[in-house]
Order: C-alpha cells, then structure tokens, then sequence
C-alpha cells in the first residue's frame, strides 16, 4: 500500500454545497479509501489540517489557451497547468488554436505528451473542426478524437461558409462528437474590437454587434436541430443568446452553453481609458448582458463558467487598443471572482459550484464529479474565506494580463490535487 | 469605476489643472476651452505682423509623427511650431520605421531618447495618442493630430474659434453636423466641444447608415431629413464623404448622397439667414457640398484654415508649459525626499 494523507476538519462537497458538519477524508494509491468516521483517526503518513476549509471535486474548465505548443513567451504546459491548479481546477480543455493548430493526431499526442510530462492537471485537447481552423476542409476528425481530443471546435474563429458547418456537424454526428463552438458571424463582426454601444461609439473603436453572435447562435441551432450533432456553445456574451439557448433547451436540443467569468463580472466600461487588457473576444458587453448572463448560469441554461484563459505577455497589450491582442488570464482569478460575485449577492453558491464542477463535467459527458470512497481523488482545498491580491507576483501564469489587477479577492486554494497526487500547494 | 471623462482628466492635466497632453476634449471644461481659444486670439496677431515668429518654445524639439498621411494638418502644425520658433521634424512613419517590423512604441522611445519635447500624433488606431501617453513617454507633450475615429481635438478646436469669431459665443446656437459622423473623428470632437462650450443644440443630420451606436447617449439630437434638420441652424458642418463608403454598402451612390444630404443653395436658404458654412476639408465638390455654397458669402472654410495656425500654437504652447510645471514639480519633490533622507542621516 502507498502512502496514506489524511486531511482533517474538512467540509466536503455534499449535495451541491459543502457540508455543515466538519469530516475527515484518507486519501491512498490515488483514491479517496475512507470518509467520515472511518477516516477521523486513520493511521496515515501525512496530515493536514483543513480546519475551515472546503474539499471540493476538482473544477473543470471548457475553454483554456496553456501556449503550448505556440511561442514559450505566452507560456508552456508546464506553467499554465500550475496556474490552473492554483485556481482549482483539475481538468482544463486546451483549445485547438495552438501554434501549430491541433488539427492532425500528431500535434494531439504532442500536446498529451507534454502534458503527461510536464502538465500539473489533466488536459483535454479540444481538435480543430476544420482543416487550419480555416473553415473550409473538414479536418481528420476521427484520427482527432482517436489520439485521444475530447471534442472538436471552431477554437474562436469564425465559420463562414454555412455548408461547411453543416458537413462538419453531420459528420461530427455520425460519430457522437460533440462540437465546442464559439459563436460569430465574422461578416457581422468584420474589424471590431469592442462591445458597438455608446461606449465604443464614443471612443471611436470599431464596434462588434450584438447580433453577431445572436445570428451565429440561431445558425449554429438550426444546424444542430437538422443534423442532430452535440452541441456546445462556449463564451456567450449577450442577453438574447442566453434566450436563444433557453428556448433551444426548451424544444428538446441537446445542446450546452458556457460563459466566460470576465463577462459575468465586468461590462464594457473597464475599456474605458482605451484599457487594452480587457480586449477580449467576444467582447465584454453591457449591463443587461450581465445580468442576463448571470441568471442564465443561476438557473442552468449556461452549463458552465470557463475562464477563457489567453496568457498575453507586455508586449501583446502595449499598443493602440484595437491593436493589442485580444485575451487575459483568467485561471487564477475565476473560482475567486466567482466567489466575490456570491459574495455580493449576485449569484448563488450553489449555481457557482454547479458551474464549475457538475456543469461542466456533464458538456464532456463525465460521471457527476464526486468525494466518495473509491473514487479518484481529484479534489481541491479551499479556505473561502481567505483572501489574496491578484499581482504580476501572485499570478503563477506567465500571462500577467488579468483581471482584477491590484484587487483583494476571496477564496485562496490552500491545495490542489489529481489522482492523489498534491500538484499544488499554497506556500505558507 | 473612472469615467471616461475622469481618465482623460487625469492623463492630460497636470495636478493644478493645466494642460500636458492635448489628446481629446472629453473632461475637459469649459474654462479651459474658452482659454485655448483666448490663447489662439491672441496669437492670430503673430500671423499678421512681418516677422511672423514667437520665441516661447525656442530650443525645444517637436516631432511631428504621422502614421497616416495628411498634408493640412500636419502643414498648419509644422508652421505653428516654427512660429513658436521650435524646431521641428517631420517624421513619415508609414514609410520608415513601422515597415521594417519596428513596434510604435520602439519608435516613440527612440525618438524620445533624441531629447524631443512634444510629439504630435496622428495614427490610424482609435486611442493611440492616449497609449502613448500614458504608456510610452509620458514625459513627452503629445499633442493628437486624429486617432482613427475617435478624436480630432485641434481640429475641433479651430471650428470652434471660427464659431465664435463669427457669432461671438456659443449661448443660443444651434449646430448642425451633416454627413459620415459614424467615421469621422472631427465630428465627435466636434459634439463635445459645443457641448462643453455649451451650445443650445447639437443637431446631427445623417442616414442610419453614417450614424454611431446610440447618437443621443453623445448629446446631440438626430434628424434623418435634412430638411428638417436644417431649420434655424446657425452653424451648418458638412463632412467629407469617403468613397470607400459606397463600397462598404453604407450608401447606395455619390448622387444620391448629395440629393438627400449634399448643401445647396437651395437647402441652405432652410437654414438661419446669418448662418454660417463649414468643413475640416478637403470638400468634395458636388458630393457633399455644391460649389457655390462652397465659395459662397456663407462659407467660412478657408478661415477654418487661417485659425488652425493659431489653436495649434495656442495647444502646442500651452501643453509645453504644463509638462515645464510638471517637471519642475517633480524636480522639487525629489529635492525634498533627498533632503529628508540626509536630514534623517
């Protein structure tokens, strides 16, 4: 038998919500082994003392860039994989617009192998749908999901051709491929950068519509009903695609949704002052939008929140605003700016942890996430109400383009782990 | 959370409220605005003496910086500059630095570690003057000659100088803008300064089409018709009209264009009899504007040039005195940190 941690004074996930009553758990060969009164006074190798704390499931985050492989400068497997563990999460979807584009079972197992060296957590490759990601040529979906992708996207850019996108979900149907698709009519949102309200109208910034993602969503539902393909749509940002989605899910669609957490928290304000740092894509929008967003995720149209991860060093954002590259980091800061948004009464604990745990997990079409005996123990230790400044010095990606800069944020993981294994530990 | 108008507040006056940066007209007031003004006046007198020269920026350095080309502007502030008795260098970046992989802000910082004072910028991306600014050399005057299609502060600044040499203030008119509002960084100057200088109304007189995102959140009111628009206006700004937006499906054609919105004589008798015609240039004969209307004793267009000398003098002397104030502040700051760590030694 391996080496036996035990963590103590624990309140685990039960139920959606962490338990009132404090528990222990014993953790063996990467299992959970025994909970509760069985592990309380366990003989074990190792103890922590998680007094106060949460363990919750590993969160699970959709839509995640780790760099690799593309330039070291935007950070590496290696690096953005510590930053994930830091901010809770055990599994992240490593979007297909890496440099090459994973659109061949050789950049795939790359990835996987990277991963499996250097990776902190489990890192699920998402395939390019197309050929380049260019829209045009299907790409070798089979070889992609074979070499062990996860499912298969358009990775942010846009579909233009209609018939394209209906072979593709065809034939990703026949198979039972799910597809991850972020939605954009690129005729629509043609040179924009920025939400087009009376913001961007005053800055003069080239504005993207609304109705540019509206549209695509429609198309993208139509499509989906008539071929009947899984369908997942990643990082909404307006109201009227939240209702899209609802009434979608109302007719019988398979069909999921997620949003990204920058746009739960912020509206297209933070740019005033042409702030580089929040051009990101889709753009942030208005109130309403917010608002809308979050009673999606609160009442379960939106599956999941993603943290649309895009590491950026200085020199993407140093220029003009619609000049700089679109993206921030947002692994670190999502499970805590969720917490604050709990915090102040706009959303509800149990809709934020469904959001990043069960949520997401179901889109992949994973068993329900859960601390029990006998499974693996991929499981982080929160202590909710600590508190920490996001800084270029605390953030562990090798982006240091995030939200929040300079803001003290709830919710420090004091320790994450996958398959037993600590990856991640808060120094002391 | 700042406003837009808090950030710009912040980032081109100095702690005493003086001018450092000149990059849009948004925040600021309309005290400072009416001093600008005041400066300009005074300063068309230079122009018409024999020795045309001042020597308040003597010995300093500007550059001017063009990234996209434009003969007017940057004619009327190379000419303001050499009155102020500056020196001065025209760069063309768009052909130089830009093109051999060289990012905008290498370029500005080799510039400035050639000892510039004032840079004056006119860039396609809207916010590039703001970027450099507060990001690249903040220590350097920048002056926006017109970012993409954000802002064209001096230029907005001289029409209005023409306005109140020709109506003597800004109490009780009404202001027409006609045309491509939605590309045009003259016209949303043009809106904030009448609205800080406290015009009675903006009026904006456009098809949809040429319209920005939710006009009224800027403090204007907008008429499709013309002909509606037009009535009782006391000041009536044409904008030019790009090809590129027949292409762009924005408009169906030049003649129709000039059919529903094109000023002709005909039109502009809806106006105020004593109004007055202006355009930043340069006009498009017969697209936006009919010749004799162009030429005409309403037509104010070539004043408008004659007072762009004077704003950008005014401008370009009152940023250079802001950023001297700015510094000296700072020198002194040092001296005393540096006296209370001997004093504590």
């Amino acid at each position: 038998m391996g080496k036996r941690l035990r963590i103590d004074q624990i309140h685990p996930l039960q139920d959606g919500q962490p338990a009132k009553q404090a528990t222990s758990v014993l953790i063996a060969n990467g299992q959970i082994v025994a909970m509760g009164a069985q592990a309380i006074n366990a003989t074990a190798d190792q103890v922590i003392d998680g007094a106060g704390q949460w363990l919750l499931p590993g969160l699970i985050d959709l839509n995640c860039h780790l760099g690799e492989p593309g330039p070291d400068r935007r950070g590496t497997i290696a690096t953005e994989t510590l930053a994930a563990a830091k901010g809770g999460f055990t599994q992240v979807c490593a979007v297909p617009e890496t440099s090459p584009v994973n659109d061949s079972g050789a950049v795939t197992h790359l990835i996987l192998d990277l991963a499996a060296q250097q990776g902190q957590v489990r890192v699920l490759p998402v395939g390019a749908l197309t050929r380049g990601l260019a829209g045009e040529m299907l790409s070798d979906m089979v070889g992609l999901m074979g070499a062990g992708c996860i499912a298969l996207g358009n990775g942010g850019r846009a579909l233009r051709d209609a018939r394209v996108l209906r072979r593709c979900m065809a034939y990703a149907h026949t198979f039972g491929f799910t597809l991850f698709i972020q939605p954009e009519n690129a005729v629509l949102a043609a040179d924009g950068c920025a939400h087009d309200g009376a913001l961007a109208a005053r800055m003069g910034l080239p504005g993207i519509p609304a109705v540019a993602e509206t549209t695509a969503v429609s198309e993208m539902l139509l499509l989906a009903e008539e071929t009947g393909v899984r369908l997942h749509l990643g990082q909404l940002s307006c109201a009227r695609s939240v209702q899209l989605v609802r009434a979608a899910k109302a007719r019988g669609l398979a069909v999921t949704a997620d949003v990204a957490m920058h746009h739960l928290v912020y509206t297209d304000q933070v740019i005033t002052g042409f702030d580089g740092r929040f051009h990101v894509r889709p753009p942030i929008r208005e109130e309403s939008d917010r608002k809308a967003l979050l009673a999606g995720v609160e009442e379960g149209t939106i599956d999941a929140i993603c943290s649309q991860h895009r590491p950026q060093d200085q020199a993407a954002k140093q220029a003009p605003f619609a000049a700089t590259e679109a993206g921030l980091s947002g692994l670190e800061t999502t499970l805590s700016l969720g917490l604050r948004l709990v915090a102040q009464g706009q959303l509800s604990q149990g809709a934020l942890l469904r959001a990043l745990i069960p949520g997401p997990a179901a889109v992949l079409g994973q068993p329900l996430p859960q601390l029990a005996v006998g499974l693996p123990a991929d499981a982080v230790l929160l202590r909710p109400d600590g508190q920490w400044t996001v800084s270029p010095q605390t953030l562990l990606s090798t982006g240091k383009q995030a939200p929040a800069m300079g803001e003290t944020l709830p919710g420090v993981v004091s320790l994450t782990m996958v398959a037993g294994q600590i990856v991640y530990q808060q120094a002391d | 959370m700042a406003t837009m108008a808090d950030s710009n507040r912040q980032l081109q006056l100095t702690a005493d409220g003086e001018l450092k940066h000149f990059l849009s007209l948004e925040g600021l007031d309309r005290a400072l605005l009416t001093r600008i003004l005041d400066t300009a006046d005074s300063f068309i007198e230079v122009g018409e003496r024999s020795i045309k020269k001042v020597p308040l920026l003597r010995g300093r350095t500007l550059v001017n910086l063009f990234f996209e080309p434009s003969t007017r502007t940057r004619s009327t502030f190379e000419l303001a500059a050499k009155r102020l008795s500056a020196d001065v260098l025209n760069l063309d970046i768009s052909t130089s630095a830009t093109s051999k992989g060289e990012t905008l802000s290498d370029t500005l910082l080799n510039l400035e570690a050639m000892a510039s004072d004032m840079f004056v910028i006119r860039h396609a991306h809207s916010g590039a003057a703001h970027f450099i600014a507060r990001d690249v050399t903040p220590g350097v005057a920048i002056i926006n000659a017109g970012d993409g299609r954000h802002a064209h502060p001096t230029q907005a600044m001289l029409d209005m100088l023409t306005i109140r040499q020709h109506k003597g203030s800004f109490t009780g008119l009404k202001v027409g803008i006609v045309g491509d509002v939605q590309h045009s960084r003259v016209a949303r100057s043009q809106i904030q300064a009448l609205n800080i200088l406290g015009a009675e109304e903006v009026r904006l007189i456009a098809p949809d089409t040429l319209l920005p995102t939710e006009p009224e959140a800027m403090g204007v009111r907008v008429f499709p018709r013309m002909e509606q628009g037009l009535k009782d206006l006391d000041v009536i700004i044409m904008l030019r009209l790009q090809r590129e937006r027949m292409e762009g499906a924005l408009l169906p054609s030049e003649r129709e264009f000039y059919k529903l919105y094109g000023l002709t004589r005909e039109k502009l008798a809806l106006a105020h009899p004593k109004a007055i015609v202006m355009h930043p240039g340069p006009i498009n004969r017969g697209v936006e504007i009919e010749s004799e209307v162009a030429d005409g004793p309403q037509s104010v267009i070539l004043n408008q040039v004659t007072n762009g000398i004077a704003v950008r003098m005014a401008v370009m002397s009152m940023a250079m005195s802001g950023q001297l104030a700015e510094r000296q502040q700072q020198a002194k700051a040092q001296q005393k940190a540096q006296q209370k760590v001997q004093g504590n030694g």
